[in-house]
C-alpha cells in the first residue's frame, strides 16, 4: 500500500513514547475505590510508539500538508494572512498557557485587562459601542448575534422569526439562523452580488428580526447603497447584521457602525493574524449597538478604574455561550497583532489587500472572464467560463496550480457566479509571490487551450491523486478497525 | 513607515496602481460614500515594534498567577495534566497550524489522516463507533447533542442532572433558548443524580436524558442504570465525561450512552483561561449522518493509493445551508490534533497510567483531608479524580490562605449552589506529589 502508515499500524506492544514518574502515594486496589461495574473492563487500545518514531509519524504528516507557510494561499473568503511568530511566541507566555479560568479575577488580572482591552479595540475597529469575545469562531458569533436580535425583539415584545439572507451568502448565514430557531429568506441578488433594493423591500416586514449582510460583499464588491438598505431594514423594525467575513478590505476606511449596522461578528482568524490551525480553533467576536448591549453573553468583564471583574448579574443577557471566556489563547495573538500594527498598520493592511486583489485581477482578465467591471475590494472573482469551452473546469484549474506548488483560490463560491474562482491574495504576499501566481495561471490558461488532458487530470505531482470522495461517503470508514 | 509582516515597497505599490490603471490605492476605495468614510484614524495605541510587544505582553502574562508559580488543586471543566514535551514541538510546525480545512485533500493528506486517527482514538476511547473531527469545547459539544438528540428523536425535552457543570448547563439553556426544546433539572442524592426522581420525570416525549459523569461535584455517575432508564421510554443517553477517567472508568458506550461528548482539554492542552478547549463528539454509527461537524473518511485516489477526505458533506453548513445539522464551520482541529498527538504518546498503558494515578492521588488527598478536624467528606458516593468537602468556614477565605501559601484550592461550591456553601471541590491529577499533598493538608489543617 501506498502513502503513509496510520498511527495504529506503527504501534507496537510494550513502547512508549513520555516516560511517566512512579505513583508516590500510598495506593490501594481499584475495586476498593471504585465499584467493580464502573471500572473499564478493556483498556482502550491506543497505539504504542517510541517518541522518535512517534515524532516521525508527525513529521512526516505535516510534511504531507500544505500551510500558509509553504506557500502562496489566495483562498477567496478565507483571509489566509501571514500568522507573525512573535504572536505564536507570547501566547505561550506561562501567565496566560497555565491560567485556570476558574481562577479569581484578583489572579487574573493581566488577562481580563487584555481581554477588556480588546473589546474596545474591536469596538472602535468597527464603529460599535460594546464587544464579547466569548464566541469562539464566525458561525459561533453568528449564532450569539442572531441570540442577541432575537432577544432585543422579545424585550419588546416583538416575536420576530425571519432572517433575511442574500444568495450570495456565506452558507454559515442561513445554518446559523436554524440553530437560532429563526426562518431564513432568501433574496435574490443583482448580478453583482449586490443586494436587489426592490427584492429587499418586499422582503421586509413586521416579522423581520433581520438582515445578514457582509459588506464588502462576498463577491469582493462595496454594497454602494448600504444607508438605503439599513434604511429599509430600520424601517421595519428589523436589525442589521454584518458578517465580518471581509473586514480585511475596510479597516481604518469605513465601519459597519457608521454604515449602520447594528451587529458585528469579527473573525479574529482572517482579520486579525491568527492562525486558522487547519480549521480552528479560531474566534468570533460579537460587536453591538448600545441597545443590545443589555443582552450580552455572561459573564461580562468590568472595570471600575482600578480592577477588572466578571459580571455576571445580568438578567436580561442571552446567558452563557461557552464553557468559560472564549478562545483566550486565539485573542492573545489578535491583540498583540493589532498592537503591532497600529492604526496605520491597519489601515494599510486594508489598502495593500485590496490593491493586491486589483493587481490580480488587471493581470488576469485578458486570459479569464472577469465577470464584473468594477473594482474589487480584498478578493476578486474570475471565471472558467472561457476555458469551459476546452472542457476545462474551475476544478480542475484549481488542482492543476497544485502541481505548481499553490493552493487554489476558492472555486464554485459564491454560488450565484458560474465556474467562480475566487482570488483572496491579501496584504502579506509581495509583488514577486503575486507575479509568479499569475504567470502560472496564464500558463494553465494556456494548457487549458493546448493540452486540456494535462488539466483535466492534475494534479500529477502530489503525494496523491483525486480522491473518490463518491465512495467515502457511500461506504463511510471514519476510524481506524484492526 | 515599514511593517515587517507588509512586503511592498513605495515602489511595488506604484507599479502596481499603474499596472491597474490608477494613480493611488485611494481610488480603490472611491465607491465608498464620502459620507461614510472615516475622517480621522482609528484611536488605537501606536504601533509597537517586535521587541516592544513581547515586552508588553509579557508584562500582561505576569500579572496572572499560573499554575506553574501555584500548586494547583483547582478543576471544574478545566485540569492541571502534564503536557508531554512532544505535543508542543509537533504543534509548532506551521504546515499544519497555518493551513486552513482540509478542502484539498491532495495538499492536505497529512491533517487529514491525523485527525481520522484523532476520530479513531477518541471512538475507542469512549467505546462509541464513530466520533467527528472536534467540536468547540465541553458545552457548546454537549448542547449540539441534545439539538442532535432531539432531531433525532423528533421530540424537545431533554432531562439533566443537576450534577451537570453549571457552565454547561447554562450553555445548554442558552442553546436550547431558541429552540423549541425544554430543559428539566433532575435533583441530585447525595451527590449524584437521584435515580427514583429520574425515573418520575421521563416519558415517552424525552428525547435524552443528560449525564455528566464524573459530575460537577466529582461523583461516578451509573451510566449503566441511566441509559436503562432512557432507553426504557425511548429516549437515549447523552454522557458528558473526562477523557482522562476512561483510563479506569469504563468506556460509555459499553454502559449504553448514545451519544458521548466532553472536554478535551485534558488531551494535552494548556489551561489557556478557558480555552482554546475541545469538544469531542461521539455516537453510534446510525447516528452519524446526523452527527454535527467535520468528518473525515477514508478512501482510494486515482491512483490507488489509500488516502483520506472530508466526507459526508451533505449535512453541513456549506452545502445545506439552512438545512444543515449545525451551523458549525471552524471547529477546534488543532486542538484536536493536540489530544491525538496527547493519546499516541501515552498510548495504551501509558494513558491507564495517568487515569491511575489521578484516582490513586484523589483518594490518598480526600483520606488526609477528611481526617482533619473541621473537614469532612460532603457525600459518599465514588470519585475519580475530584471530590466535595464540606468546611467550617468560608471557602474563599481558605482559598485566601491558601494562597499565601502558594496553593491554588479548590472551587467554592457555595458559588454555584447555595446549599453547598462552606463546600469546596478539590481536584488532584497525577502531577500532584505526595509532598505537595502533604502541604495542602497541612496548610488545611491550619486554616479550617
Amino acid at each position: 500500500m501506498n502513502g503513509h502508515l496510520t498511527v495504529f499500524e506503527l504501534s507496537k506492544p510494550g513502547r512508549i513514547a513520555v516516560d511517566m514518574p512512579t505513583s508516590d502515594v500510598p495506593e490501594e486496589s481499584l475495586e476498593t475505590l471504585v465499584k467493580a461495574e464502573y471500572l473499564r473492563s478493556k483498556p482502550a487500545q491506543l497505539p504504542e510508539m517510541s517518541q522518535p518514531d512517534l515524532v516521525r509519524h508527525y513529521t512526516a504528516l505535516s510534511n504531507r500538508n500544505f500551510g500558509v507557510d509553504s506557500g502562496f494561499y489566495p483562498l477567496g473568503s478565507c483571509t489566509m494572512k501571514y500568522n507573525p511568530k512573535v504572536n505564536e511566541d507570547v501566547s505561550r507566555y506561562s501567565g496566560f498557557a497555565d491560567l485556570h479560568p476558574l481562577s479569581s479575577p484578583k489572579e487574573a488580572q493581566g488577562a481580563l485587562e487584555l481581554l477588556y482591552t480588546m473589546e474596545q479595540y474591536l469596538a472602535e475597529i468597527t464603529g460599535m459601542d460594546a464587544v464579547t469575545m466569548q464566541p469562539v469562531a464566525g458561525a459561533h458569533g453568528e449564532l450569539t448575534g442572531l441570540k442577541l436580535i432575537r432577544a432585543y425583539h422579545r424585550a419588546r415584545g416583538e416575536n420576530r422569526t425571519k432572517v433575511i439572507v442574500p444568495d450570495s451568502a456565506h452558507g454559515t448565514n442561513p445554518a446559523s439562523a436554524t440553530v437560532c430557531g429563526l426562518e431564513t429568506v432568501e433574496i435574490k441578488s443583482n448580478p453583482d452580488g449586490s443586494i436587489n433594493l426592490e427584492a429587499l423591500k418586499l422582503a421586509v416586514g413586521p416579522d423581520t428580526a433581520a438582515l445578514m449582510l457582509t459588506n464588502p460583499s462576498t463577491l469582493g464588491l462595496f454594497e454602494t447603497h448600504i444607508q438605503e438598505i439599513a434604511q429599509i431594514v430600520h424601517d421595519a423594525g428589523g436589525l442589521l447584521y454584518y458578517d465580518g467575513a471581509n473586514m480585511n478590505a475596510i479597516m481604518g476606511v469605513v465601519r459597519p457602525g457608521d454604515m449602520g449596522f447594528d451587529v458585528v461578528h469579527l473573525n479574529l482568524h482572517k482579520t486579525f493574524s491568527t492562525p486558522h490551525g487547519g480549521g480552528g480553533p479560531g474566534s468570533g467576536p460579537v460587536g453591538v449597538k448600545q441597545n443590545l448591549i443589555p443582552f450580552l453573553p455572561t459573564p461580562v468583564i468590568t472595570y471600575d478604574g482600578n480592577q477588572y471583574y466578571l459580571d455576571q448579574d445580568r438578567p436580561q443577557s442571552i446567558g452563557r455561550m461557552h464553557s468559560f471566556y472564549g478562545n483566550f489563547g486565539v485573542i492573545v495573538r489578535a491583540y498583540a497583532y493589532i498592537r503591532s500594527m497600529g492604526a496605520d498598520g491597519l489601515r494599510q493592511v486594508s489598502e495593500d489587500a485590496v490593491l493586491n486583489a486589483n493587481y490580480c485581477l488587471s493581470q488576469l482578465k485578458e486570459h479569464y472572464h472577469a465577470p464584473f467591471e468594477r473594482n474589487s475590494k480584498h478578493e476578486c472573482i474570475i471565471t472558467a467560463q472561457k476555458q469551459k469551452a476546452f472542457g476545462v473546469r474551475a476544478l480542475d484549474i484549481a488542482k492543476r496550480l497544485l502541481d505548481y506548488g499553490y493552493h487554489p483560490p476558492t472555486i464554485y463560491f459564491p454560488m450565484i457566479v458560474d465556474e467562480a474562482i475566487m482570488i483572496e491574495p491579501t496584504e502579506t504576499e509581495s509583488k514577486e509571490t503575486l507575479d509568479g501566481f499569475i504567470e502560472v495561471m496564464r500558463k494553465i490558461a494556456h494548457e487549458a487551450e493546448t493540452d486540456e488532458a494535462k488539466v483535466q487530470q492534475a494534479p500529477h505531482s502530489t503525494v496523491v491523486g483525486r480522491m473518490d470522495e463518491a465512495q467515502a461517503a457511500r461506504k463511510p470508514v471514519v476510524r481506524w478497525k484492526d | 513607515m515599514a511593517w515587517s509582516y507588509l512586503p511592498h515597497t513605495r515602489e511595488d505599490r506604484e507599479l502596481m496602481c499603474k499596472a491597474i490603471g490608477i494613480r493611488s490605492t485611494e481610488e480603490l476605495f472611491s465607491d465608498i460614500p464620502v459620507s461614510l468614510r472615516l475622517a480621522s484614524p482609528l484611536k488605537l495605541p501606536p504601533s509597537l515594534s517586535e521587541p516592544e510587544v513581547a515586552r508588553h505582553l509579557s508584562e500582561l502574562a505576569s500579572a496572572n498567577k499560573s499554575v506553574r508559580e501555584l500548586v494547583c488543586f483547582r478543576g471544574g471543566g478545566a485540569y492541571d495534566h502534564y503536557i508531554p514535551s512532544v505535543a508542543s514541538h509537533i504543534l509548532s510546525r506551521s504546515e499544519f497550524y497555518s493551513a486552513y480545512t482540509q478542502y484539498q485533500p491532495e495538499i492536505s493528506q497529512g491533517y487529514l489522516q491525523a485527525l481520522w486517527e484523532y476520530q479513531s482514538m477518541i471512538s475507542e476511547l469512549t467505546g462509541m463507533e464513530v466520533a467527528n473531527a472536534s467540536m468547540y469545547d465541553g458545552g457548546t459539544a454537549l448542547a449540539e447533542a441534545a439539538m442532535m438528540a432531539c432531531a433525532a428523536g423528533k421530540k424537545d425535552k431533554i432531562l439533566v442532572g443537576g450534577t451537570l457543570h453549571p457552565h454547561y448547563r447554562e450553555v445548554l439553556v442558552t442553546y436550547a433558548r431558541d429552540q423549541a426544546m425544554s430543559i428539566i433539572d433532575v435533583p441530585p442524592l447525595d451527590g449524584i443524580i437521584d435515580l427514583d426522581r429520574l425515573g418520575w420525570l421521563i416519558d415517552e416525549t424525552t428525547a435524552a436524558i443528560i449525564v455528566q459523569s464524573p459530575n460537577f461535584l466529582g461523583n461516578i455517575e451509573n451510566l449503566k442504570e441511566i441509559g436503562r432508564i432512557a432507553h426504557a421510554k425511548g429516549a437515549f443517553l447523552i454522557a458528558s465525561v473526562d477523557p482522562i477517567s476512561l483510563g479506569v472508568l469504563e468506556a460509555p458506550g459499553v454502559l449504553g450512552a448514545d451519544i458521548v461528548v466532553g472536554e478535551g482539554q485534558s488531551l494535552g492542552l494548556g489551561l489557556n483561561f478557558g480555552g482554546p478547549y475541545l469538544g469531542f463528539f461521539a455516537t453510534t454509527e446510525k447516528f452519524m449522518r446526523k452527527m454535527p461537524g467535520r468528518i473525515v473518511g477514508q478512501t482510494t485516489d486515482n491512483r490507488g493509493n489509500r488516502g483520506f477526505v472530508l466526507t459526508l458533506q451533505a449535512r453541513e453548513q456549506h452545502i445545506r445551508r439552512n438545512k444543515a445539522t449545525s451551523n458549525i464551520c471552524s471547529n477546534e482541529a488543532l486542538c484536536a490534533l493536540a489530544a491525538a498527538i496527547y493519546m499516541s504518546a501515552l498510548g495504551k498503558t501509558g494513558f491507564r497510567e495517568v487515569s491511575r494515578q489521578c484516582l490513586q492521588k484523589a483518594h490518598y488527598t480526600y483520606s488526609s483531608l477528611t481526617a482533619l478536624t473541621g473537614c469532612e467528606a460532603a457525600f459518599t458516593s465514588g470519585f475519580f479524580k475530584e471530590f466535595s468537602i464540606k468546611l467550617q468556614k468560608s471557602v474563599t477565605k481558605v482559598n485566601e490562605g491558601l494562597l499565601e501559601k502558594g496553593i491554588l484550592g479548590g472551587i467554592d461550591l457555595g458559588g454555584y449552589y447555595p446549599e453547598l456553601e462552606h463546600h469546596m471541590l478539590i481536584c488532584v491529577t497525577e502531577k500532584r506529589t505526595k509532598e505537595e499533598i502533604d502541604q495542602l493538608a497541612r496548610e488545611m489543617e491550619a486554616l479550617i
